[in-house]
């Protein structure tokens, strides 16, 4: 099985159980590791590989799998078993695709061959056209929306009102299409939009799971627009002709088992309808929803891809029923998308066909409104939404949102259960929601210790599924202790929010109104807050307050540790060192405190996460500059150039200190630890320093009073180790630590909070591992076209990658790969860098050039290869005027395999760098923007050496005969 | 808005407000988990004597459209919703007399009513005492027993499609228009009888349909009799109601569902084909299991007969709604191929 990004996780991981619970040998292949399913435990065979042919093809071969399914995985698993199939290497090892076929899946995604199979069954798409050059334009109608074939949420599409636009689109389009082929079509811009999810097996049966009805219309991607289930406005005779329709494509396409999603537009006063898109495999939206229904589509589709029928599987829920059945809803669900443009100052923010949310957070109540106020109140951020064209009906239903909102806050809860059937079968489901006004159903029963277990909510940079894995590890782990866990969470994306997960799901927001109401319903031992990032330590005090117990760290260890006067305080009396430092409230007072401390600094209000509005401030122009806009308490703390920076992920009892894993970041202080990439262990760590990193953070443990997980972040300028920050709770880079070193951290943590000592966990001595793994950051530039792609202290990737070896360069090779920018082996290499990098650029350069690689450099790099006697075509800077071509022109064309580009402080949009970036985006030529960067990058193309990739298992094996030798 | 309450024979009381027509009205108390087509649901003559609690939380988003009537009037003698949306579709409760309460915990109710059954039931709006509400309730008659297709079937014969290939003659037991509608849109040319027509005047007929209807089949005696003087004498489908009345022309028995099977998301099994069928059902009755001959679909939830295929009488039913509305398409074919078969032997 091949998996994507973490929002198919849940059904990766649904996939695999009932797969092994059928006896089959199952063997995972997904380079992401902050997934539930790449836990060692979750399939027999592990790869956290690249998925990309050559990996995946590598894993095949060594495996000789008797099937592939490749519908659990997002378009990125479909995409490859499509390449794997041309590349013939499914036909060669005698491997056959289940779920859906080669021929369905070109139906589903060919757009030429999906048009012409929907109206071979009687339906219309819109009209459109295939275009492969962007000279091929005469005669499209306009408004025309443009869509890139095979490319992943819609990416690269987008809409044109003018000539000029289309032209721009056009050209977006085709680069972003792997085969150069876009359709341009028929505008249904403010048509209503509705989706049904459509589950079918080998016997040709069909149901409907659920209908999704879009409340921004068509033009909104079905990603960034508000949402709700089942649909509101339709009367039954529409609806069943929407259905219809949704059935006789899926036996057009001919998907043979599984679950699909159809989209379709419909014109509110016609009734005309068209359909829009199909995707034949499991999708956002059927995680959505599994979880709107309580019918878990990925878990069915696994089922069905390996010979059962719907009747053979029961309905989990009621337990007495079978799968072939449609969940009817006696709720309403809402789903509201959450964005992240702060992070992207210059995108364009205008939503389209192309996908610019980064999580959603899904609400459940009794009517639409009630669903609505909870969706909000789970989304902990602004809601800034003016739908266009909003159906009258929503807008009449959202004018008692204050109303509603009121009520909410005011009155206290009861709960209900979600059983797919509206109470027609006794269903002892454990998935419930708050609503009011009415009886409470199945309340907790018996007196068996219970844990309140907090999730992170939506998806956000910063904070994203790495969280939920930890989550759903300490449910595990829980669970394994003999309490009952009782899950809270209200991302629809994640596993912790599978009611199999847990012994207890409420899908309620993460405020302290929902929180302690089930608290107050589950009388728990103890809350759980240090797995799920900040969502659950801003209720801390509330939950404390009320009378609830925190289990492990106590609050107050995170207080310390963020409050900046407290922690100096610890930090002197411990005699830890840390950067000059000091707290402004406005931007005069924090230039004073710059002067004091000296140059550069890093400006950051208190309280972030993810970097959100950090700033390195070179002069006092450029720290007045950033408190623009910032509220509060301001930190300033002397920023360490060229200081390695070193992230430590540890575990603490109170009294003892275990060191899980010392990380190094490839790119130095200043690009925010989340973009940077991580290897593991170290690599340029005296052991001196190693020592001393020890120590700190063995001292910082017990003096937080931590009992659980500890992240410490560090800096060693010149041997010297300054503590920069700590967080007592789960990090981000858990996941991979846990992975790279075979040690369950999250699993640790629970035992340590539910009063277990370190020496009761049997842990295997603290030793760097053998093996190198390099956790590399996704990010999401091409979807915010606008934005500058370059790293910096605000964090702005929205998932990461991981890929070990036996040498770093290997695994660093391999880990840019999976996070999908390969590193070229020949070819001309651009280099552009500024003032201060211009030395350390020549070594980089002279690597490349033994390494066979061409030169390329604007003007003033140029001069410095040239300096130190390297050959360098030199190349017009676009705000140079010249006839020749520009920089752009040749990264545009494809004469660039590779660009080194390093910004100047406070670079523009417009500035020559930005354009340079933006261009080797669109052109998919990877661009790497720190010196440090490079020069991992240039030694990974030197020494990268073919080698076998072990699964997860073998690794950890390696491991462990290595300790123990 | 008024005050309304729903008050069940074993003393539960619901409390809502109301939003149809004011008054009390009684009937037996069931719950239909469509998720749309309420005003078909009202306006379907199955529903005659009953007191429907919609699941789907929130009814009349859509208003009404007089195309989507299933009869001439409403049935439902009340309608209970957790969210009535209106005004369109308050104001057709209103005008038709149809008592509507909403703000009602309806989950638990319909838990209420699949643990201990349909039973008895009073929608009443404004002051009353519940003691003579429940005394009221208790003193009218069990569903058990009630022979109601005489108060909804069509008095007199009349011709609903002239043109068609094939004449079918359709026996109106509390029919609703889609059946009708489908049989012409698939060319037959449609009559319809009232029920207690006799088996020779519709003898001729190319085929003859068995409609829907209220109440339960076993003291229908007239209307079975006529059935078996007809059984072999010209195709016969029977739905719902008609499916029921065709299990006892042929010797097989009837009996009451705890809480019936009113939906458009039943899961029925068609064995000869293996394929499942979702289907929209609104029975209170079923035929029951056990005699296992001529049965061709099964419930998926409770194992209750589904349909039943007599070749050698050239008489087939089906206790699901092929003609939905509201509900799912899929056993539409039953009609249109039942139809193509006459046009075939015609």
């Amino acid at each position: 099985m091949i998996g994507q990004a973490a929002e198919f996780d849940y059904a990766g991981s649904q996939a695999l159980k009932v797969l092994r619970e059928d006896g089959f040998r199952t063997i995972v292949v997904n380079s992401n590791p902050a997934t539930i399913m790449t836990d060692p435990g979750f399939a027999d065979r592990t790869y956290l590989e690249p998925l990309d042919v050559e990996g995946v093809a590598a894993v095949l071969r060594r495996e000789r799998p008797d099937a592939l399914l490749a519908t659990m995985g997002g378009g990125t698993a479909l995409n490859l078993a499509r390449e794997l199939q041309q590349a013939g290497i499914l036909d060669e090892l005698g491997i056959e695709l289940i779920g859906a076929k080669i021929d369905a899946i070109q139906r589903a995604e060919d757009r030429e061959l999906f048009k012409s199979t929907v109206e071979g069954c009687g339906l219309r798409v819109p009209t459109s056209r295939v275009v492969t050059s962007s000279d091929d334009l005469a005669g499209i109608s306009l408004p025309a929306v443009v869509r890139p074939a095979f490319t992943l949420g819609g990416h690269g599409g987008g809409f044109a009102d003018t000539p000029e636009q289309l032209r721009a689109q056009v050209e977006r389009g085709l680069s972003e299409s792997p085969i150069s082929q876009v359709l341009v079509e028929e505008s249904v811009r403010g048509w209503d939009e509705f989706e049904l999810e459509v589950v079918r097996d080998r016997a040709d049966n069909v149901v409907i799971v659920c209908s999704i009805e879009n409340l921004d219309p068509m033009g909104v991607h079905t990603g960034d627009s508000v949402t709700v289930a089942p649909q509101m406005t339709l009367p039954d005779e529409a609806y069943q002709e929407l259905r219809d329709a949704a059935i006789a494509v899926i036996r057009a396409v001919g998907v043979d088992t599984g679950g699909s999603n159809i989209q379709f537009a419909r014109d509110r006063f016609s009734g005309e309808i068209r359909v829009i898109e199909m995707n034949p495999r499991v999708s956002r939206s059927s995680a959505l929803a599994s979880k709107a229904t309580g019918y878990p589509i990925a878990k069915v589709a696994a089922k069905l891809a390996v010979g059962y029928t719907l009747d053979e599987i029961p309905n989990d829920l009621t337990g007495t029923t079978p799968a072939s059945f449609e969940p009817t809803l006696d709720y309403v669900v809402v789903k509201i998308p959450r964005f992240a443009f702060e992070k992207f100052p210059n995108a364009d923010t205008t939503l389209g066909t192309q996908m610019k949310s980064v999580g959603e957070t899904m609400g459940i109540g009794r009517s639409f409104i009630e669903a609505f106020v909870k969706a909000k109140r789970g989304l902990e951020g602004d809601f800034e939404w003016r739908p266009d064209n909003l159906h009258p009906w929503f807008r009449r239903e959202l004018e008692g949102l204050q109303a509603e909102e009121e009520r909410q806050r005011t009155l206290p809860p009861v709960y209900r259960r979600i059983d797919s059937v509206a109470g027609e079968v006794e269903a002892p489901s454990n998935y419930y929601y708050a609503t009011w006004g009415e009886q409470d159903e199945g309340a907790p029963q018996g007196d068996g210790k219970r844990v309140v277990i907090l999730g992170s909510g939506p998806n956000r940079i910063g904070q994203g599924v790495e969280f939920d894995y930890c989550c759903v590890h300490a449910v595990q782990t829980y669970r394994e202790l003999g309490y009952e866990a009782v899950m809270v969470n209200c991302n629809p994306e994640t596993v912790s929010t599978d009611y199999d997960t847990s012994n207890r799901l409420y899908f309620e927001p993460l405020d302290a109104e929902s929180v302690l109401a089930i608290c107050e319903r589950e009388q728990p031992e103890g809350v759980v807050i240090q797995f799920g990032g900040q969502t659950p330590l801003k209720l801390a005090r509330a939950i404390e307050a009320a009378g609830f117990a925190i289990l492990g760290t106590p609050f107050d260890a995170v207080d310390l540790a963020e409050d900046r006067e407290r922690f100096g305080k610890l930090l002197s009396d411990l005699g830890i060192r840390c950067p000059d430092w000091g707290i402004a409230r406005s931007g005069v007072e924090a230039a004073e405190t710059a002067r004091r401390i000296g140059y550069p600094v890093l400006v950051r209000p208190s309280y972030v996460l993810g970097g959100r509005a950090m700033r390195v401030c070179h002069t006092e122009e450029q720290v007045v500059e950033a408190f623009h806009g910032v509220h509060g308490p301001t930190l300033v703390d002397r920023f360490l150039e060229y200081a390695i920076e070193i992230d430590v992920d540890a575990l603490c009892d109170g009294e003892t200190t275990y060191i899980g894993a010392i990380m190094q970041h490839v790119e130095e202080a200043g690009v925010h630890s989340g973009d940077s990439a991580c290897v593991l262990p170290a690599q340029s760590l005296g052991v001196a320093a190693s020592a001393e990193i020890s120590s700190i953070v063995k001292r910082l443990g017990p003096a937080l009073g931590v009992v659980g997980l500890l992240n410490v972040q560090l800096a060693v300028v010149d041997d010297v180790v300054f503590v920069l920050e700590v967080n007592p709770r789960a990090s981000r880079t858990v996941p991979f630590a846990s992975k790279a070193t075979g040690v369950n951290l999250v699993a640790a943590a629970c035992r340590l909070a539910a009063g277990e000592k370190l020496g009761d966990l049997d842990l295997p001595a603290e030793r760097p591992p053998r093996q190198v793994s390099v956790k590399a950051a996704v990010l999401p530039f091409a979807r915010f076209p606008g934005a500058d792609p370059v790293l910096g202290p605000e964090m702005r990737s929205t998932g990461e990658v991981m890929a070990s070896a036996s040498d770093l360069p290997t695994a660093f090779a391999k880990a840019e790969r999976a996070a999908g920018r390969p590193l070229p082996r020949d070819g001309a290499v651009f280099l552009s860098v500024r003032g201060d990098d211009k030395a350390a650029a020549v070594p980089v350069a002279a690597a490349l050039v033994g390494l066979g690689f061409q030169l390329v450099a604007t003007h003033g790099t140029a001069r410095t290869l040239r300096g130190a006697g390297l050959e360098v075509d030199e190349v017009r800077k676009v705000s140079t005027p010249g006839e020749e071509p520009s920089v752009v022109d040749l990264i545009r064309r494809g004469r660039c395999n590779l660009v080194v580009n390093t910004p100047e402080g406070g670079s523009g949009p417009r500035s020559d760098g930005y354009l340079i970036r933006e261009a080797a985006l669109a052109a998919r030529i990877p661009c790497i923007t720190t010196i440090a960067g490079a020069s991992a990058a240039v030694h990974a193309i030197a020494n990268a050496r073919a080698e076998t990739a072990l699964s997860l298992q073998e690794r950890i094996d390696v491991e462990t005969s290595a300790r123990a030798s | 808005m008024n005050a309304g309450a729903l008050v069940l024979e074993d003393g539960t009381v619901f409390e809502g407000q109301s939003v149809g027509a004011e008054g009390f009205t009684f009937g037996e108390a069931v719950f239909t988990t469509s998720m749309s087509g309420y005003q078909e649901v009202a306006t379907d003559p199955s529903f005659e004597g009953q007191i429907v609690c919609f699941t789907a939380p929130m009814i009349g988003n859509y208003g009404v459209d007089d195309t989507r009537n299933e009869s001439r009037r409403a049935h439902a003698r009340a309608v209970v919703m957790r969210d009535a949306r209106g005004p369109e579709w308050t104001d057709w409760l209103h005008e038709r007399g149809v008592v509507g309460l909403t703000g009602i915990d309806t989950r638990s109710l319909v838990l209420h009513l699949r643990e201990r059954g349909a039973m008895r039931a009073a929608a009443v709006t404004g002051d009353t005492s519940t003691e003579e509400v429940l005394t009221a309730v208790r003193s009218q008659p069990e569903m058990a027993g009630a022979a109601l297709v005489a108060g909804v079937s069509s008095s007199e014969q009349y011709t609903y499609a002239a043109e068609g290939t094939v004449r079918v003659a359709v026996v109106d037991y509390g029919c609703k228009r889609s059946i009708l509608r489908r049989l012409a849109l698939n060319g037959a040319a449609v009559d319809v009888f009232p029920h207690d027509v006799d088996a020779d005047s519709v003898a001729a007929y190319h085929g003859v349909l068995l409609s829907p209807g209220p109440g339960d089949p076993e003291p229908l005696t007239d209307e079975t009799r006529m059935l078996e003087q007809l059984l072999g004498r010209t195709p016969v489908l029977g739905v719902c109601l008609g499916h029921q009345l065709l299990a006892l022309a042929t010797g097989k028995q009837t009996f009451k569902l705890p809480f019936g099977h009113r939906g458009a998301n039943h899961p029925v099994l068609d064995h000869r084909s293996r394929r499942v069928l979702v289907t929209a059902q609104n029975h209170g009755f079923a035929v029951a299991a056990g005699d296992e001959s001529g049965v061709t679909h099964s419930s998926l939830y409770d194992g209750t007969v589904e349909g039943l295929d007599y070749p050698e009488l050239r008489a087939r039913s089906a206790q699901f709604h092929p003609e939905a509305a509201p509900g799912p398409h899929d056993a539409a074919s039953i009609i249109s191929k039942w139809v193509e078969e006459l046009k075939h032997a015609a």
